[in-house]
């Protein structure tokens, strides 16, 4: 057992106040993530029927121009519009963050159950493989991919999903040794209850929702790895737009044309943002312990 | 005919013996009080008895239910009997329920592990159990969470489920412990009741002697992991031999005087 990071979750825990319970799915960050989340998914979701210009259309002469009513966020060196690259680059992010979370999950949930399920020698075998995993940075994993198989979505995906997957196995395996130990599963398993009835019946019930609060956490990790591995060519290639991309393009330009690095960096920003309001409002809304309280309170 | 017995029943933890050479053994409608201060080992002889010590936990001796020996077989053959011969209801009622499970789906799991119940029928019993635990309303009941019902009503869910199955012997480890008096005098007599109507034999774990006196009718006191004495409850109260019964019940005494003659069990 790792203790320091159990104390860790345990602090987290003990910082909630009474009058943040209370809002529930009115708190202002829970309003304000999915305002924000909302906004990109709008984008990516609308650039499936609709963006400004296609995604080969280029303008030779409106090459680098500011924003205008013909190209709402100006141009690029090749004259290519800004909005509709933001748009086709959200639906990118959106597509390949939740890829990664799914994959991630796949992985991690199974994993740490089984290290909390099984006994102490299997426990310490995964624990260190998570370790590993958590110590290797994801962008080099990567980069070993993409050496391999290339350069491609599925390896973008594969690469953030598997490193993300290891901070979802620690928690879950964090969340559902505490599960165990708990008096309701030896009372369960007083009447009988085999193993895999308690997982289903005890121990998915009560850790998914700080799975779901991980999910919306590591989608934002997903989405920075994806415009990360993009600036530096690893992630999805051309042409498919990204906002990673974007950023290393406008790079050269960034003297004459500082718009085109602010909007695309501005876009991963309001993503991550977004998702961590959410994630942080998500969490007071489902802990079944605050909510509890919240219904006491309420009588 | 006896259903659950156990012979030299040695736990040892890192070559310390935590319980030595323990044996007894429970016939149907047997009430025997197991009494003895924390730590002397009485709920590990009952986790024993279910075949759930923790692990690094070595066991010798033998456990025998229905004449098998169960002390060391896996664990597929202890989830049968679990539950369905020998059930168990411990101390604390309210982390012993799962926080997030309806109680009626909680009293209806057994039953459609042990007894292949579809899930209405096993929820159509369920609320009969809540009847015959005398918890208001059964139908409704059944549908609230472990935090909405009190703490004496929670320990009613508890025997409910203990009882579901039917199991010969139940085991209730301190059951009474952490509830208020009243209400502690509540359980006891449903217990009194439960056992009368089903036949299930009781072995009944407690610290407290006056508690156990009322409802126990063979005594076992331990002390130190050792039973230091056995015998009916009238002689152990009256006669006991070893230095320590005969402490518990002068201290058992002290504390009845205070509080005669209304109150004969004492909390503590």
């Amino acid at each position: 057992m790792s203790t320091p990071l159990v104390e860790a979750v345990e602090t987290i825990e003990a910082l909630d106040t009474p009058a943040r319970r209370r809002r529930g799915w009115r708190s202002p960050s829970f309003v304000l993530g999915a305002a924000l989340l909302l906004a990109i998914l709008v984008l990516a979701l609308m650039s499936l029927v609709w963006s400004p210009y296609g995604l080969d259309h280029t303008d030779p002469a409106a090459r680098l121009a500011g924003p205008s009513a013909r190209h709402w966020a100006g141009t690029d060196r090749l004259g290519r519009d800004q909005f509709t690259q933001l748009m086709l680059g959200a639906r990118t992010a959106v597509w390949i963050g939740l890829a990664s979370v799914a994959v991630a999950f796949v992985i991690g949930v199974p994993l740490g159950l089984l290290a909390a399920a099984a006994g102490r020698f299997v426990e310490n075998a995964v624990v260190g493989v998570i370790d590993i995993v958590i110590a290797f940075p994801t962008l080099l994993l990567a980069m070993l991919l993409v050496t391999v198989y290339g350069a491609s979505t599925a390896v973008a995906i594969s690469a953030i999903g598997i490193g993300v997957s290891a901070e979802v196995a620690r928690l879950t395996r964090i969340s559902a040794s505490r599960v165990f130990t708990q008096d309701y599963v030896l009372a369960a398993r007083t009447c009988g209850t085999g193993p895999l009835m308690i997982l289903v019946r005890h121990v998915l019930p009560n850790i998914w929702h700080t799975l779901l609060v991980q999910a919306a956490l590591a989608f934002g990790v997903a989405v920075i790895a994806e415009a990360s591995l993009s600036y530096l060519g690893l992630g999805t290639p051309p042409p498919a737009p990204s906002w990673g991309r974007m950023l290393q393009e406008a790079q050269s330009t960034v003297s004459v044309a500082p718009w085109n690095v602010l909007l695309p960096g501005l876009a991963v920003a309001v993503t991550v943002v977004g998702v961590n309001l959410l994630g942080d409002g998500l969490r007071e809304v489902l802990d079944p312990q605050l909510r509890q309280e919240r219904q006491a309170a309420d009588r | 005919m006896t259903i659950l017995e156990t012979t030299g029943l040695t736990i040892t933890l890192n070559g310390q013996p935590l319980v030595r050479d323990v044996s007894f053994g429970l016939a149907a409608r047997d009430r025997v009080g197991l009494i003895g201060e924390s730590g002397s080992g009485k709920s590990l002889t009952a986790l024993a008895l279910l075949g759930l010590l923790p692990p690094g936990m070595r066991t010798s001796g033998r456990i025998l239910i229905d004449g098998e020996d169960h002390l060391g077989a896996p664990d597929r053959q202890w989830r049968r009997v679990r539950g369905r011969t020998v059930s168990i209801v411990f101390q604390e009622p309210l982390t012993a329920l799962d926080p997030l499970m309806p109680v009626g789906r909680q009293i209806a799991g057994p039953l459609r592990l042990h007894q292949g119940l579809n899930r209405s029928d096993a929820e159509r019993r369920a609320i009969e159990w809540c009847d015959r635990v005398h918890l208001p309303d059964p139908a409704r009941l059944v549908r609230a969470l472990p935090h909405e019902l009190s703490g004496g009503q929670r320990q009613r869910v508890a025997l409910a489920m203990a009882l579901a199955c039917r199991p010969r012997v139940l085991i209730a480890d301190e059951p009474t412990t952490a509830l208020d008096v009243t209400v502690q005098a509540q359980i006891l007599t449903l217990l009194d009741e439960l056992i009368e109507d089903t036949g299930v034999a009781l072995l009944f774990i407690s610290h407290d002697l006056p508690v156990v006196a009322g409802l126990a009718r063979h005594l076992l006191v331990m002390r130190t992991g050792r039973l230091v004495e056995s015998g009916p409850v009238d002689d152990v109260l009256r006669r006991p031999r070893s230095d320590y019964a005969r402490q518990l019940v002068a201290s058992a005494a002290r504390v009845t005087r205070l509080a005669r003659p209304s109150v004969r069990r004492e909390d503590r």
